[in-house]
């Protein structure tokens, strides 16, 4: 989604919110990831504007004091940008892709699901469809990726085969290049 | 100013997340650095950590940390004065000493050369000076890379492996990867533009 982003050629604009519109949002993270609770005022301080930064095909990036946030698409769930995820690695549901996997998550693939069933993958979490998830590595401490679910994880673990999470953002995308500079 | 607002869930039922504040990113692909070996940049990024996280590069690199430190070690014993060489044991150490200084000036280019604004390859010279078979070495750059890949002379009449594609890093990487005997810091990468 962000392999190619670039902020000059895919951020469409830039705008305040209303406060009513701010507290909405906030109050849709903390209800989507509710251990951000006790840090929340620290990340998104009521005083601080928000800003909605549009880009291409319906994605919204927030951000407050020049810091990128989360992002949605389509009016989605939210995701946490990567390095939000790695200062909260406990935020939302993980699993974990094998060793070799890690190359093709870093080229911007999405994940088949051999790649989530492997030995050296893990899938202790039970997720339906749709549900925005973290990507770890097997061997590694930080999360390389986040996604959403294609399949739920016991079909991944059943048929095993074609794409099992879509890639959203990962380590070395347009996205994390950017991170603070839209 | 009430918090209320934000109190989806009850304080109570809160979830918890550790929080990290200790995590090193790589200064030359932004990655946390344990993610350095699949930046294509890994030797460069080894460097930057080595130079300013020693203790986290011995952390992620551990056998390359305990290599420098045997080499710290080995350094300080050839140190020690050997008061009782032999006329022959000098002789063979001179000689020695003379075959690692020119070894130490030779050196390995990795030159990429652009052909038009969109295509260019890489030119690798040098590498016949550490031992290396370079019919063998083009061969093993076309695999690894599925790319063009020949020995072809230069205009000095030296041999030298050309390859069809923009991978000047992954060449660096491989050859250090795959031939211990060269050493990294007679490794030089440059640039020219050609036509
Ligand atoms: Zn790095």
């Amino acid at each position: 989604m962000f392999k190619k982003f670039t902020p000059k050629e895919d951020v469409s604009g830039k705008s305040k919110v209303k406060s009513s519109v701010q507290r909405g949002i906030r109050a849709a993270i903390l209800e989507q990831y509710p251990s951000l609770n006790p840090y929340i005022e620290e990340l998104m301080p009521k005083k601080e504007p928000l800003i909605l930064v549009k880009c291409h095909d319906r994605i919204n990036i927030v951000m407050v004091g020049e810091r990128l946030l989360f992002f949605n698409h389509h009016d989605g769930p939210y995701y946490p940008l990567l390095d939000i995820l790695h200062t909260y690695p406990d935020i939302m549901p993980t699993v974990q892709v094998d060793r070799g996997a890690i190359k093709f998550v870093l080229s911007g693939a999405n994940i088949m699901c051999p790649g989530l069933t492997s030995a050296g993958a893990r899938m202790d979490v039970d997720l339906p469809v749709d549900s925005p998830v973290a990507i770890l590595a097997e061997g590694k401490e930080h999360a390389l990726a986040v996604g959403k679910m294609v399949m739920s994880t016991s079909d991944i673990k059943r048929v095993n085969k074609g794409v099992g999470v879509d890639l959203m953002h990962f380590l070395n995308d347009g996205l994390w290049k950017t991170k603070s500079e839209v | 100013m009430s918090d209320t607002e934000d109190v989806a869930v009850p304080v109570e039922d809160w979830p918890k997340t550790r929080v990290r504040t200790d995590i090193v990113y790589c200064g030359v692909c932004s990655m946390p650095v344990e993610y350095c070996e699949f930046s294509g940049t890994t030797a460069t990024c080894k460097k930057w950590l080595r130079k300013e996280h020693p203790t986290e590069f011995a952390r992620i690199w551990p056998e390359d940390d305990l290599e420098k430190k045997m080499d710290d070690v080995t350094l300080q014993d050839d140190e020690v004065p050997d008061k009782e060489l032999t006329k022959e044991q000098k002789k063979a150490e001179a000689k020695a000493e003379r075959e690692r200084k020119k070894k130490a000036a030779q050196k390995v280019i990795i030159r990429r050369v652009e052909r038009t604004k969109r295509k260019c390859v890489i030119e690798v010279s040098g590498l016949e000076n550490f031992g290396v078979d370079l019919k063998k070495a083009a061969k093993l750059f076309a695999t690894k890379f599925a790319c063009g890949s020949s020995v072809t002379k230069n205009p000095q009449g030296l041999d030298e492996i050309v390859v069809q594609g923009d991978m000047q890093d992954a060449i660096y990487e491989l050859i250090l990867k795959t031939w211990k005997e060269v050493p990294e810091d007679q490794m030089e990468l440059t640039e020219a533009k050609k036509k």
